[in-house]
């Protein structure tokens, strides 16, 4: 285990891996990568590595689960045992259910639910690598996923988490800042709209350090997205076609 | 009132395609006065009209689509049939046997058993009702022999070209029978499997091919090429 830093953040004002405040860490976004499930997304944020898989819309099961006017959404967020330094175990402990729930609920918003009642989207989403904001990558890489298995969206739904290490608001949190850090705040946003479809807040900050902070995740947000909408646009590379057909 | 894209460019989910007086057609969806794309896929502006033909979407079942379907369990007076939507198709027992069902007499697995084929018709579907098949015209009923071939079933109409064009190319080239279910489910029967496996091979390249330039063109190539190279072999 890594034992807590001195400092958070040095006296040039850079992190522990040498970003800026305001900096990401290197992302990394492939589309369709499971030819099994019906869509699929992997992402690599920093040291983080998560795959999503979609199954669905398919009947409900078990039939009583099913409702008559809207789509269900099932969601089960995982970590694999050699995911963090101790080995964990795979069963799935009170915060992987939490996190099921909050990527779900995070994820809805965007799903027009309405147009298939009856049936059900089954989300996977498998952290194969942890290191910080897992909850945050793994609805980045859903919302790939779902986009990549045709489910109509009203946009793709994108997460990022700010918050406070020692004594500055700073983007995408590592583990040793969400670990030893003040605060935590992770946003999940649709873009186009302006909606934010998750805020949570784990930690104490001022308001207007919590304002600072909203502010500071819905642009590393921005950043995300445009990664995103590159990543399923180089699945489909060349882009004009003749007007046959 | 802009467009922000050209006629069949392709957009991804949540582009924004159009501002301003314009409908929200095919997979778009109007948010105030802006229309962003639902799926990604190939834009078509028609008048007013903001349509975007999906490059990937699941089948959802209309009232007078040909579907193929697979059997997957046989209940009291009919089958269930698996025809690749996100809802289970029903198939009546009287559809089959084109007279009321008479269940000390008729035996419903020696009709249609658990993995046979169908190819069929709905004839009934709304939200609340799983959809209903038939199977009494000509042509439709059980697969006895063929390959099947699984595709996006967004690409169907791209396989049979405009005015057909595309698929009476193919069967010409092959010498096969082909039947597009709008399910995304193919049959193909030729004379020999080499044929059939030339045409499936041909379907499959416009399946992964479709958002691209010129499709008709490299797909007859295709099939000439191949073709000279089993006359090769033959020798």
């Amino acid at each position: 285990m890594t034992d807590k830093p001195e400092k958070l953040i040095d006296k040039k004002g850079l992190r522990l891996d040498g970003r800026k405040p305001d900096e990401l860490r290197p992302i990394k976004i492939e589309v369709g990568v499971i030819s099994n499930a019906d869509g699929s997304a992997y992402i690599e944020q920093g040291k983080n590595k998560v795959l999503a898989g979609i199954y669905g819309p398919r009947e409900v099961h078990p039939k009583h689960l099913a409702l008559p006017d809207r789509m269900v959404l099932k969601c089960r967020y995982h970590m694999a045992p050699f995911s963090v330094q101790e080995r964990k175990s795979p069963a799935p402990s009170r915060r992987e259910i939490e996190l099921s729930k909050v990527i779900r609920e995070s994820l809805e918003p965007a799903i027009f639910v309405e147009y298939y009642p009856r049936t059900m989207v089954d989300i996977f989403v498998e952290v194969l690598q942890a290191d910080g904001g897992t909850r945050c990558a793994s609805i980045t890489a859903a919302a790939l996923a779902l986009a990549d298995a045709g489910i109509p969206m009203r946009d793709i739904v994108v997460a990022c988490a700010a918050g406070k290490a020692g004594d500055t608001i700073v983007l995408d949190l590592m583990d040793e800042e969400d670990k030893y850090g003040t605060a935590d705040v992770p946003v999940a946003l649709m873009p186009n709209l302006n909606a934010v479809t998750l805020l949570q807040m784990d930690g104490i900050l001022s308001y207007d350090e919590f304002e600072s902070a909203v502010n500071l995740a819905i642009e590393g947000c921005k950043k995300i997205y445009a990664m995103q909408k590159e990543a399923i646009r180089s699945k489909y590379a060349s882009a004009k076609e003749e007007g046959e057909e | 009132m802009p467009t922000f894209f050209e006629r069949r460019q392709v957009v991804t989910l949540g582009d924004l395609l159009a501002e301003g007086d314009y409908i929200a057609g095919e997979n778009a969806f109007l948010e105030g006065n802006k229309i962003y794309a639902t799926r990604t896929g190939l834009v078509e502006y028609d008048n007013k009209k903001v349509n975007v033909v999906a490059l990937k979407a699941f089948y959802v079942p209309r009232i007078g689509d040909l579907v193929i379907g697979t059997i997957v369990e046989i209940g009291f007076n009919g089958w269930t049939v698996d025809i690749n939507a996100p809802y289970p198709a029903l198939l009546r027992a009287s559809e089959v046997l084109s007279r009321p069902f008479r269940p000390q007499q008729d035996d419903l697995p020696q009709l249609l058993d658990i993995g046979d084929l169908i190819v069929a018709k709905i004839v009934a579907y709304d939200r609340a009702h799983d959809p209903q098949l038939k199977v009494d015209e000509p042509g439709l009923g059980k697969i006895t022999r063929g390959q099947i071939l699984k595709i996006t079933p967004t690409k169907i109409p791209r396989v049979i070209g405009r005015k057909g064009s595309m698929i009476s190319m193919i069967k010409q080239e092959t010498n096969c029978h082909i039947i597009l279910g709008l399910n995304g489910i193919i049959l193909i029967t030729g004379k020999s499997v080499e044929d059939e496996q030339l045409a499936a091979a041909a379907i499959r390249k416009i399946d992964e091919e479709s958002h691209l330039a010129g499709l008709t063109d490299r797909i007859t190539q295709m099939l000439k090429k191949e073709k000279q190279k089993m006359e090769e072999n033959e020798r």
